[in-house]
C-alpha cells in the first residue's frame, strides 16, 4: 500500500480537528444535561430524555436537514448568529463540528449519566456537613469521582464523532479542505474509479481510530470502577 | 445548648421529639426504627421538621413558622455517619484537610496533631479509605468533622458497624474525646452499656415520641441494647 496523498492527511487533520473541537465544546454541556438527568426531577424530563438520544436513532439524513433549516445562512438560529457574532455554520467546518456534536451527544452524555448516578449520594451530604456547599460538593466530590466517566464518554464521543457521515454531508456539504472529513472522504474514493487503495488507506485509519477509542473507553470505565472503591 | 421541638411524617411513621440538651454528651438511646436517625438528620439540617424548630446556642437553625431553614454547610455541625463515608478519591490526609479546606480556615497544625494523635490515625495519613480497617475508617471519619471545627458534633451508631472487638477498640476514643475536644456532642446508639460510658445526659425514644429525659440512671432497666 503507497503513501498517504496531501489530500487525504488533509481529511485526516480535518476530520480530527473537527472531532476535537465537537467534543471539547459539547463536554460542558454533557456533563450539565448528565447530572440534570441524573440527578434532578423535573416536568418534562422524559422528553429531554428522548429528545438527547434522538440522533441515535433519527436517520442522520433528518438531524442533518434539521440542522441545515436551523443553522444554515437562512435558518432561525443561523441567521441569527451570523449578523451577530459572525459564526456562520453553513458549508463550514464548524458546521462540520457542530453536525458532529449533534450526533456524538448522546454516547457522550450516557457514560457521564451513569457515573454520576453510581455516586453514593451519602457522600454529598457527608461533604454538606463538612461545610462545602452545594457548587464545592458538586466540584469535589461529584466532579472527580464521575471523571473516569467523563472520560470515557469524551472518547466514545470523540470516535462517533470522528466517523460522523451522514448529518455531516447533509448539513455542510463534502468541499475538500473545508468539509471533507474521513468519512466523505472514502464515500468520494469509492465513486472514483482507481480510488480503490486510498478508500483502503482511510478505512484501516478509521479502524485505528475506532478500536483505540474504544479500548480507551474501556480502561476509563475501569479506572472508574477502581476509584469508586477507593483503592 | 441545643433546642429540640419538631414533627415529622415519614410514610407511616411520625416522629414527635422534644427537648433540650445541656449535657456534653447527649445520648439518643431507643431501639431502630424510633425515629433516632431521622431526628439528628434534622439537626444536621438534611432532612426539613414538617412542623417545629430547631435552635443552637441560641440561634435558629430551623423554624417552620418562619421558614427558617440553615442549610447543612452553614450549621457547623459536625456528622459521624455509621458507615463511615469518607471520600474514596481522595487519601487520609485530604479526607482530614476536606473540612478546614471548606470552611476556608487557616491551617492548624497543633489542633491537626492533638486531633492525629487522640485518635491514633498519624500513620494512615497516606493511605486510601480502601486501604483501612472498619475501626481506622471510622476514627479517621471522626478526625474529619473534628477538624472541620463544629459547634456539635452528631454521632450515628459510630460503633454500629463494627464488631465486639473493634467497639471496644474505639470506645476509650470516644471518651477522651468527650473529655478533651470540647465539643458538645449528640450520641446515638440502641445500646445501653455504651451510652453508660460515653453520654452524660439521655434522650430517650421509642415509636418516634420521646419516653424519657434526664441522666444516665434513666438507662438503669433497660437491657443492654433494648
Amino acid at each position: 500500500m503507497s503513501e498517504i496523498s496531501p489530500t487525504e492527511w488533509t481529511a485526516i487533520l480535518l476530520s480530527l480537528r473537527v472531532a476535537v473541537i465537537a467534543t471539547l465544546v459539547a463536554t460542558p454541556f454533557g456533563i450539565a444535561l448528565a447530572w440534570l438527568l441524573a440527578r434532578r426531577d423535573f416536568w418534562g424530563k422524559s422528553i429531554l430524555d428522548a429528545a438527547v438520544h434522538l440522533p441515535l436513532v433519527l436517520p442522520p439524513v433528518v438531524t442533518g436537514y434539521l440542522l441545515l433549516l436551523t443553522f444554515g445562512k437562512r435558518g432561525l438560529v443561523g441567521a441569527w448568529l451570523a449578523d451577530h457574532l459572525g459564526i456562520v455554520f453553513a458549508f463550514r467546518w464548524t458546521g462540520a463540528a457542530l453536525a458532529c456534536g449533534v450526533m456524538s451527544f448522546p454516547l457522550l452524555v450516557r457514560p457521564i449519566r451513569l457515573s454520576i448516578e453510581a455516586i453514593d449520594r451519602r457522600l454529598e451530604q457527608a461533604a454538606g456537613t463538612l461545610g462545602a456547599a452545594p457548587w464545592q460538593v458538586f466540584a469535589t466530590v461529584t466532579l472527580p469521582l464521575a471523571l473516569p466517566g467523563i472520560l470515557a464518554g469524551m472518547v466514545l464521543g470523540f470516535a462517533k464523532a470522528i466517523g460522523e457521515f451522514g448529518a455531516t454531508i447533509t448539513f455542510v456539504s463534502n468541499i475538500p479542505g473545508e468539509t471533507q472529513t474521513i468519512s466523505s472522504a472514502i464515500y468520494s474514493l469509492i465513486q472514483t474509479p482507481d480510488g480503490d487503495s486510498a478508500a483502503a488507506r482511510l478505512v484501516i485509519i478509521s479502524i485505528v481510530i475506532a478500536m483505540g477509542a474504544l479500548i480507551a473507553s474501556e480502561w476509563f470505565a475501569r479506572r472508574a470502577t477502581k476509584r469508586l472503591h477507593g483503592n | 445548648m441545643l433546642r429540640v421541638d419538631v414533627t415529622k411524617q415519614l410514610g407511616e411513621f411520625s416522629l414527635e421529639a422534644t427537648f433540650e440538651s445541656q449535657g456534653r454528651v447527649t445520648g439518643l438511646f431507643g431501639a431502630s426504627g424510633a425515629g433516632k436517625t431521622s431526628l439528628i438528620n434534622m439537626i444536621a439540617g438534611l432532612l426539613r421538621p414538617d412542623r417545629g424548630s430547631i435552635a443552637l446556642d441560641g440561634e435558629t437553625l430551623d423554624d417552620t413558622t418562619a421558614h427558617v431553614h440553615v442549610p447543612p454547610h452553614r450549621r457547623r455541625i459536625g456528622y459521624v455517619f455509621q458507615d463511615a463515608r469518607l471520600f474514596p478519591h481522595l487519601n487520609v490526609r485530604q479526607n482530614l484537610d476536606y473540612g478546614r479546606r471548606m470552611n476556608r480556615l487557616a491551617e492548624d497544625p497543633t489542633q491537626h496533631k492533638r486531633i492525629t494523635d487522640l485518635l491514633d490515625i498519624g500513620n494512615l495519613l497516606d493511605r486510601r479509605p480502601g486501604q483501612l480497617s472498619g475501626g481506622e475508617r471510622q476514627r479517621v471519619a471522626l478526625g474529619r468533622s473534628l477538624l472541620s471545627k463544629p459547634r456539635l458534633l452528631l454521632m450515628d451508631e459510630p460503633l454500629g458497624s463494627l464488631d465486639e472487638g473493634r467497639k471496644v477498640e474505639i470506645l476509650p476514643y470516644l471518651v477522651r474525646l468527650r473529655d478533651e475536644a470540647g465539643i458538645p456532642m449528640v450520641y446515638v446508639s440502641h445500646d445501653a452499656a455504651e451510652l453508660r460510658q460515653v453520654a452524660t445526659q439521655i434522650v430517650m425514644l421509642r415509636g418516634g415520641r420521646v419516653t424519657a429525659l434526664g441522666g444516665v440512671k434513666v438507662l438503669t432497666g433497660t437491657s443492654p441494647s433494648a
